[in-house]
């Protein structure tokens, strides 16, 4: 028998932190009550994700946060969830975890975010093989029919691109391999006939990968990225009457379906 | 609100509806694939049949409504050691909402041990492979890689075959022969026979999922539409061991209190000041 159950029953071995009732909490080694209570929360969250105390990451983190991710639009689709959550008058929280939950998206959100560093780290490895970045980004798209942190649904163009960049410049940083390399596919692709221009999801993988914040890091700490702006529409729907958050007449349900009446069971 | 946004409209094979006279807003009559849901199927249809028009848009044959019952039922409690319904009770005991049993509960029971993406993972199996053996031994040796980074981990072990078993456990197979008798099914009836030799390709025994995912391929329904069904059908389960939980309270449930071992953190894991 194979199982590993028995070494696993009532026993979990871990270096990663525990609660030790009464007496201490450990994260990571570090006692979170006497040596971590200096830490901001984005950097104890950084320090629990990667291992890494860098208050300058967790300042970028924060400001990326802020810049990108935290739009109180209620037409959002994972904003619409919270408002839709206030509008039958759920509690916040689950308007919040299922705002959450669908943040994992593939047009926008956690798919995106961490897709375009990956594609930056799997580029830029290509190229240093032998590549040219014209290749790379080509055959990406002939594969996947796109490119994760390139184009956006309803508007091609990025305002948040700008402010972003300015906000890493204030911090001293963008001018890294990997932010580099991020334009220069936004570059490649505006003089191509593909119309995508380089998302505000491709200027934050470039600029922390360029401080060794790697895919699968960047996808854990962009979980919470858009909190900030879901609760805000929930607060605001539980204002309005109940249901009265863009409500639908029969008329708008566009059936494609089987028009004719049928009777079950002939 | 302009008018152009007035007219976006929700697009729909499933549903059609009738406004009652005094409000745009309800509906008098509605029509699941042209089935009047309210004043003909309610009565008629039993859930599991009604449940199977809204995934096919067809009612079921007899033999595929009890194909879909009998794994229904197998599904429905995985039983309080499940991790998807450990999920349900660690919301019950510390007095969670129960809409929030329900979500943690589909949230653990999504992954590729046991729950939702591995039955997503072994209806693909059964596209690609159906009824040849060889093809089998090919996938299961060779699986499918994706170059680019998912937020789903990559598959570990054969998908509908559980790693950590010993076996063939004695459910998985009391619900494959019950299945194979009522269901006329090409699928389960091939499993069935060819069942050991699977299990020597995977290193390991079926599971219920895998029982499950034939099931689905059985009845045409895509990796898709078999990921969400599965997901569905276990959520009796986790809603009364929430529910009894929640009354037996915290101290009557496992916490582990002496199981965790703190270990010294590995060279490289924990960086001081950057």
């Amino acid at each position: 028998m194979k199982n590993i159950f028995e070494k696993y029953e009532d026993n979990w071995e871990t270096s990663m932190g525990g609660w030790f009732p009464g007496e201490k909490v450990i994260l990571r080694g570090k006692n979170v009550l006497t040596e971590l209570n200096d830490y901001r929360w984005v950097e104890y969250l950084l320090f629990g994700i990667t291992g890494r105390h860098s208050p300058r990451i967790a300042r970028l983190i924060e400001g990326m946060w802020l810049i990108c991710t935290s739009f109180p639009d209620p037409r959002l689709w994972n904003n619409r969830i919270a408002a839709l959550a206030g509008t039958t008058r759920a509690t916040g929280v689950l308007g919040s975890a299922g705002a959450l939950a669908i943040s994992e998206a593939t047009i926008y959100g956690l798919k995106p975010i961490q897709g375009v560093s990956d594609f930056l780290y799997r580029t830029s490895k290509k190229i240093a093989n032998g590549s040219t970045l014209g290749d790379v980004v080509t055959s990406e798209i002939k594969k996947y029919r796109g490119i994760y942190g390139y184009g956006r649904p309803v508007v091609d163009q990025d305002e948040r691109v700008e402010p972003l960049m300015a906000f890493a410049r204030s911090m001293d940083a963008g001018n890294g391999h990997y932010t580099s390399l991020a334009l220069e596919v936004d570059e490649y692709l505006s003089n191509s006939r593909y119309k995508y221009r380089i998302n505000a999801s491709g200027v934050v993988a470039g600029l922390l990968a360029d401080e060794g914040i790697t895919p699968e890091e960047l996808y854990h700490i962009a979980t919470l990225t858009f909190t900030a702006g879901v609760i805000p529409c929930y607060i605001d729907a539980v204002k309005k009457p109940e249901g009265a958050f863009f409500p639908l007449r029969v008329s708008r349900i566009n059936s494609e379906g089987t028009a004719e009446p049928r009777v079950w069971g002939k | 609100m302009t008018e152009s946004n007035k007219k976006e409209q929700i697009t729909t094979k499933i549903w059609r509806e009738v406004a009652e006279d005094d409000n745009p807003f309800a509906a008098a009559a509605c029509y699941c694939s042209g089935f009047d849901v309210y004043g003909d199927l309610l009565g008629k249809a039993t859930y599991i049949e009604y449940l199977y028009l809204l995934f096919k848009l067809e009612p079921p044959a007899e033999h595929q409504k009890n194909l879909l019952e009998g794994l229904a039922i197998a599904l429905a409690n995985p039983g309080p050691r499940d991790h998807s319904v450990r999920a349900a009770m660690n919301a019950g005991v510390g007095g969670s909402t129960r809409a929030s049993a329900l979500i943690a509960s589909v949230a653990v029971g999504a992954g590729n041990l046991g729950g939702g993406r591995e039955v997503y993972n072994a209806v693909q199996y059964w596209e690609h492979c159906g009824n040849s053996l060889s093809a089998w031994e090919e996938r299961i040796n060779n699986p499918p890689t994706e170059e680019r980074a998912d937020v789903w981990q990559p598959m570990e072990h054969a998908p509908g075959f559980d790693p950590n078993g010993a076996s063939c456990p004695t459910p998985v197979r009391q619900t494959l022969d019950y299945l194979v008798g009522v269901g006329r099914s090409d699928a389960l009836t091939w499993l069935q026979q060819n069942r050991e030799t699977l299990e020597a390709y995977a290193d390991a025994p079926l599971a219920m999922s895998g029982v499950a995912a034939a099931v689905f391929h059985d009845l045409a329904l895509t990796p898709d539409q078999s990921e969400m069904l599965f997901m569905l059908l276990r959520l009796p389960g986790a809603a009364v061991h929430a529910l009894e939980q929640e009354g037996l309270g915290w101290r009557r449930y496992p916490f582990f209190g002496d199981g965790l071992k703190l270990q010294e953190v590995p060279p490289g894991e924990s960086e001081g000041d950057l």
